[in-house]
């Protein structure tokens, strides 16, 4: 195994994923599994090439900072599961 | 022939000669969806209100001389493009409830120009997946053989088009997503050049990788809504100001003196030996058309489904990182802090396949290992580009394969990603290189459908088009129904 679960539990974490003890389990031995096969990238030549930005070689666009959309807020917040005077509401942040 | 045996172009000219109306061809397309989709559970949400009355309108337009190009026309959409006031699932828990406030871009076009949308369809969840197994809302079934995936991520598009519930679908391709399901239904996909079609409202997965196309049966009707969905967006930073040529005008033309390449590597072990075959006298048909053959080496395609299962993993866990349980989506119960309401709303919200490749992201790009593979992985796509680009400068399109084998069974490869991701080894080279591709029916092994692919140098729709279109002149494979859907 290519990867422990101490290292697993650790990209849950920084992934913001909970996961069960099976799906722990599992994921030590496919993760493994997954980066054994994208280790054979390491076999490839690729001294001096510039790693790929843009598959078309574009540039990024840049546009006037002029307001373009309209306050539709109260649409936005009716996907949310709990809001409240136009704000979104999470757990307690700040004891 | 039946309504729905017709292709768009053929519906096109009998809205406008007056044998039907929009609204009895929408309702009988409708009726056939709740009556079969049992079978196939290609469809997430069947909008058949939004529907009708959109057809009722397309229909007043005609009468007043009006209209856009594709008025009064079906359109399936797949699920993962945002559609306002319809729900967009992208085929997860995670968004089982999100009703989408927008248009997308390739939404809103198709609608502006009269088409009438029917439904939206099942997928893998956020598109990853090669068979529509990782669907929250359960597998979609292939249409010519039950027990078998359609392929996927646009796996109910693909399925919806095949058994005749609509003539077009839209498609979303990152690996393959749309080309290998076409392959495996008997139906046409074009997966264009990268900014071809705007991303916007396209639910993202890897964005460097992510391109919207269709699924339909013909090339000319690939042609016809390409048209419409294609061109510049001010809403996608990625999106190439080019202007759009008249991808149906150019059909007609001969495909003679096309160069024609073909790569070893695409014809090795790794393909069932009957799959070959065919598309070695697909090969041939072309070449019956005026076209010559050329070898072409592709050096490093072999490094292909890696460096994808790097890059597009490490996209997909900053992409998906948006989705915190606050503003949208899935938010879990009685989380005692916002650590616990991330962590939960995320690991209950996503399925294994979302969650395995999130975490396959989040490795590749945390500290200490970004230069080893997200890096690396970079490189060795501009080594792949720049053969690509070496292999164009003789020849016209690349032909192939779209897929090892025929569909096969559902449940067959669920358990071994490696098995599942290699699905799409002939397909991922042109995302890499965002270069545009399309799968042509080109015959059948078992009793199952397969394709042709063909992939062409930027902006070179045209050309695939024509040759697509080209062969289907010349062929019938595309004319096969599925016998349970006659």
């Amino acid at each position: 195994m290519s990867l422990d679960k101490d290292q697993v539990q650790h990209i849950a974490t920084l992934a913001r994923l909970e996961l069960s003890e099976k799906e722990y389990a599992e994921s030590v031995d496919k993760l493994s599994r997954i980066v054994d096969f994208v280790d054979q990238l390491s076999q490839a030549d690729t001294s001096g090439v510039v790693p790929m930005a843009h598959p078309l070689d574009a540039a990024q666009r840049l546009r006037p900072d002029t307001v373009t959309e309209t306050d539709e807020r109260d649409r936005f917040q009716q996907n949310a599961a709990a809001v409240s005077h136009g704000l979104y509401l999470v757990p307690k942040v700040i004891e | 022939m039946d309504l729905y045996d017709k292709t768009l172009t053929e519906l096109a000219a009998g809205l406008r000669d007056g044998d039907f109306t929009s609204v009895e061809l929408t309702s009988a397309l409708l009726e056939r969806i709740k009556a079969r989709d049992a079978q196939l559970n290609a469809f997430i949400t069947v909008t058949d209100e939004l529907a009708l009355a959109a057809a009722e309108r397309a229909d007043a337009a005609r009468e007043a001389g009006e209209g856009g190009p594709l008025n009064g026309l079906p359109i399936i959409h797949k699920d993962i493009f945002c559609t306002r006031d319809v729900k967009t699932s992208c085929g997860s828990k995670m968004l089982d409830n999100f009703i989408s406030p927008y248009d997308a871009t390739v939404v809103a076009r198709l609608s502006d120009a009269g088409a009438v949308v029917l439904g939206k369809t099942n997928m893998d969840e956020f598109a990853m997946g090669s068979s529509n197994e990782t669907s929250f809302y359960g597998p979609v079934k292939n249409p010519w053989n039950l027990d078998c995936t359609p392929g996927g991520s646009s796996g109910g598009s693909a399925a919806a088009v095949a058994a005749r519930f609509g003539p077009a679908a839209t498609g979303t391709d990152t690996g393959g997503s749309i080309r290998q399901p076409a392959a495996l239904t008997g139906t046409v996909g074009i997966k264009p050049t990268y900014g071809r079609v705007s991303r916007y409202g396209m639910i993202a997965f890897a964005s460097s990788l992510d391109q919207a196309g269709v699924i339909t049966r013909t090339a000319e009707d690939a042609a016809l809504l390409l048209g419409v969905m294609s061109g510049f967006d001010a809403r996608d930073s990625t999106s190439i100001e080019e202007p759009v040529p008249d991808y149906v005008a150019e059909l007609g033309d001969s495909i003679k003196g096309l160069r024609v390449g073909i790569v070893r590597q695409h014809f090795d072990a790794g393909l069932d030996a009957e799959c070959g075959s065919k598309v070695k006298a697909a090969i041939a048909v072309l070449e019956s058309l005026g076209a010559t053959t050329v070898e072409v080496d592709l050096p490093n395609i072999d490094l292909s489904v890696p460096t994808y299962y790097v890059v597009a993993p490490a996209e997909c866990s900053s992409n998906l990182s948006r989705f915190d349980g606050v503003r949208f989506g899935y938010r879990a119960e009685d989380a005692v802090d916002l650590l616990d309401h991330y962590c939960r709303s995320r690991g209950e919200g996503f399925g294994d396949e979302v969650k395995r490749r999130i975490m396959t992201g989040t490795y590749v790009l945390s500290a200490g290992y970004y230069d080893a593979y997200y890096l690396k992985a970079q490189q060795v796509r501009q080594l792949i580009a720049d053969d690509f680009k070496k292999a164009f400068a003789d020849v016209d399109v690349i032909a192939g394969p779209t897929t090892p084998t025929p569909a096969f069974r559902l449940g067959d490869k669920v358990d071994d990603p490696i098995t599942m991701y290699l699905n799409d080894i002939y397909t991922i080279g042109a995302n890499l290189a965002g270069l545009p591709g399309i799968s042509v029916p080109c015959g059948f092994v078992d009793d199952l459908p397969i394709g042709l692919h063909l992939v062409g140098s930027h902006f070179a729709e045209s050309t695939l088009l024509r040759c697509a279109h080209q062969y289907q002149q010349h062929t019938d494979w595309h004319t096969r129904c599925p016998e349970e859907f006659r």
